[in-house]
């Protein structure tokens, strides 16, 4: 499943944007998403891929990427912990 | 110095008409927007019939992006506020906004929204709801919405009084501008509640009209043989200006709002009291210090229950005395229906539009007589008479009454 792609579908459909406006690069700023949008794009990924996103990552993704990793581990059943606690500012972001 | 206050621009969207040319003709012609309701399959209600928007659309009116945050009763709200806004002209300089605001009465607030979130969770067991449904569904939605639209930091709000919302909304926006707090108001209401889960609501209180089979001649107002209330749904805004400002721009006055009165019944929680409303007539009338005699029109709350009517018609007798033998009453919900959070909008339209034209729009669907309802309703057809100093009555739920007297300007 192309996580990916899905995810820039989402997007584009919620934010009534065409499809080819959304690119894995593109950040919320860049795509003119506020934090209400952002709200709405995760609650439609839960109901599409029957998870959930605890809300201390939720506030914080601000890229197309971001969410498309953190959609990744939580489909995968991979510990999100850290995602978490870089969320709430106890730990630094590991080096890319 | 008295800051006197006038109506600047109107915007109407209801049962009886899609702005306020089509909405005071209709009720002129004395005819009724009640119908089967179609928003959805009414079939398992006990009461089929409501005065809907007639082929509503939401996509009409706003891009699709923008319904996703509004729920229709914004958008009507929405709606109503651009007419008045763009019919009458009015312009607002940036530095003039922090006295310009926003009163919208809303009974029901976001009805639609709340019965899809409750579904989703109680019908569905979903554990979690659309992210907007807090933003949409809470009752002062519409007016921050069109504070936003046009850009209005003065004093606002959202009353919520049932049937006297807009009312309210109407009254307090009059004195904000009058003891000097704003500028410019847009007020009035916006109401959709013709829910499936609404709708059984109001069932269970069994005072609503069923129509039986005949929608368009369910809501009697006053005659003998009236069966009860039909729900509306709709909206009105009426844009309330300082009258020096008013004038300084050449904009068009429909009326004055001399004033406003209210009360409570502390009677019961759904019978109207004959005192309560009474003593907010006379809070009006004492505002714009006006004798009962120099009343010619009263639009009536006038639901068609077999309570209100006749209650209603003992409060004009004990405030007016013999003068309401003389005076026409007539009640406009039995053409738009009883529009819960919008009515008193949508009925103080309905006032100051007949008051331009000089027509009084009738009760309609009066059969017959009732002797504890036997003042002047202005039967079935309309009256060509002068209006010049009129009431407009809202006697809530609750025993919440809103009065607004609105005078012809000279």
């Amino acid at each position: 499943m192309d996580v990916s792609r899905k995810v820039m579908e989402i997007i584009a459909r919620e934010q009534h944007l065409d499809p080819g406006v959304v690119t894995i690069d593109s950040t919320f700023e860049q795509l003119g998403i506020d934090s209400l949008d952002g709200v709405n794009i995760l609650f439609a990924l839960e109901e599409e891929f029957k998870i959930d996103i605890p809300d201390a990552v939720a506030q914080n993704m601000k890229s197309v990427q971001q969410v498309v990793d953190s959609l990744t581990r939580v489909l995968e059943g991979k510990d999100i912990s850290d995602l978490v606690a870089m969320a709430k500012g106890e730990t630094q972001p590991a080096a890319n | 110095m008295v800051r006197r206050v006038v109506v600047t621009g109107v915007g109407v969207l209801a049962a009886t008409g899609r702005e306020p040319e089509s909405f005071i003709n209709n009720l002129i012609e004395g005819r009724s927007g009640i119908r089967r309701i179609q928003q959805f399959d009414p079939s398992a209600l006990s009461v089929q019939i409501a005065a809907e928007i007639p082929d509503y659309k939401g996509t009409d009116y706003f891009p699709a992006k923008r319904l996703d945050l509004i729920d229709r009763f914004t958008e009507f709200g929405l709606i109503a506020a651009k007419q008045a806004v763009e019919s009458s002209g009015l312009e607002v300089a940036d530095e003039e906004c922090p006295r310009f605001g926003v009163m919208m009465g809303a009974g029901m607030g976001g009805a639609q929204t709340y019965e899809l979130g409750y579904c989703s969770l109680f019908a569905k067991g979903a554990t979690r709801v659309h992210p907007f449904t807090i933003p949409k569904s809470m009752h002062n939605a519409a007016t921050s919405q069109i504070c936003m639209e046009y850009g209005a930091q003065g004093p606002s709000l959202a009353t919520s009084t049932a049937c006297s919302s807009a009312g309210h909304a109407i009254g307090e926006a009059f004195r904000h501008i009058k003891f000097n707090l704003a500028d410019v108001m847009l007020a009035g209401g916006s109401e959709s509640p013709i829910t499936f889960g609404i709708m059984r609501f109001w069932e269970s209180v069994r005072v609503m009209a069923t129509g039986n089979g005949d929608p368009s001649h369910a809501c009697r107002p006053f005659s003998a043989d009236r069966e009860g209330l039909v729900i509306g749904e709709g909206a009105a805004v009426l844009v309330l200006e300082e009258l020096e400002r008013a004038r300084h721009r050449g904009a068009k006055i429909y009326c004055e709002i001399a004033g406003y009165g209210l009360s409570s019944d502390a009677g019961h929680i759904t019978q109207p009291t004959v005192d309560g409303p009474a003593r907010a007539i006379r809070m009006a009338l004492d505002e714009a210090a006006t004798n009962p005699e120099d009343i010619d029109y009263i639009n009536a709350h006038g639901t068609g229950t077999r309570l209100n009517d006749a209650t209603e018609t003992q409060v004009v007798k004990k405030v007016f005395g013999a003068h309401a033998r003389n005076l026409a009453i007539s009640s406009t919900k039995s053409m738009h229906g009883h529009a819960m959070g919008a009515t008193a909008a949508l009925e103080l339209a309905a006032t100051l539009l007949a008051m331009d034209r000089g027509v009084i729009p009738p009760t309609a669907n009066y059969t017959t007589p009732d002797p504890e309802c036997d003042l002047d309703y202005v039967p079935n057809q309309a009256r060509e008479a002068p209006i010049r100093v009129a009431l407009s009555n809202s006697f809530a739920f609750g025993g919440l009454n809103a009065v607004l007297l609105v005078r012809k300007f000279q």
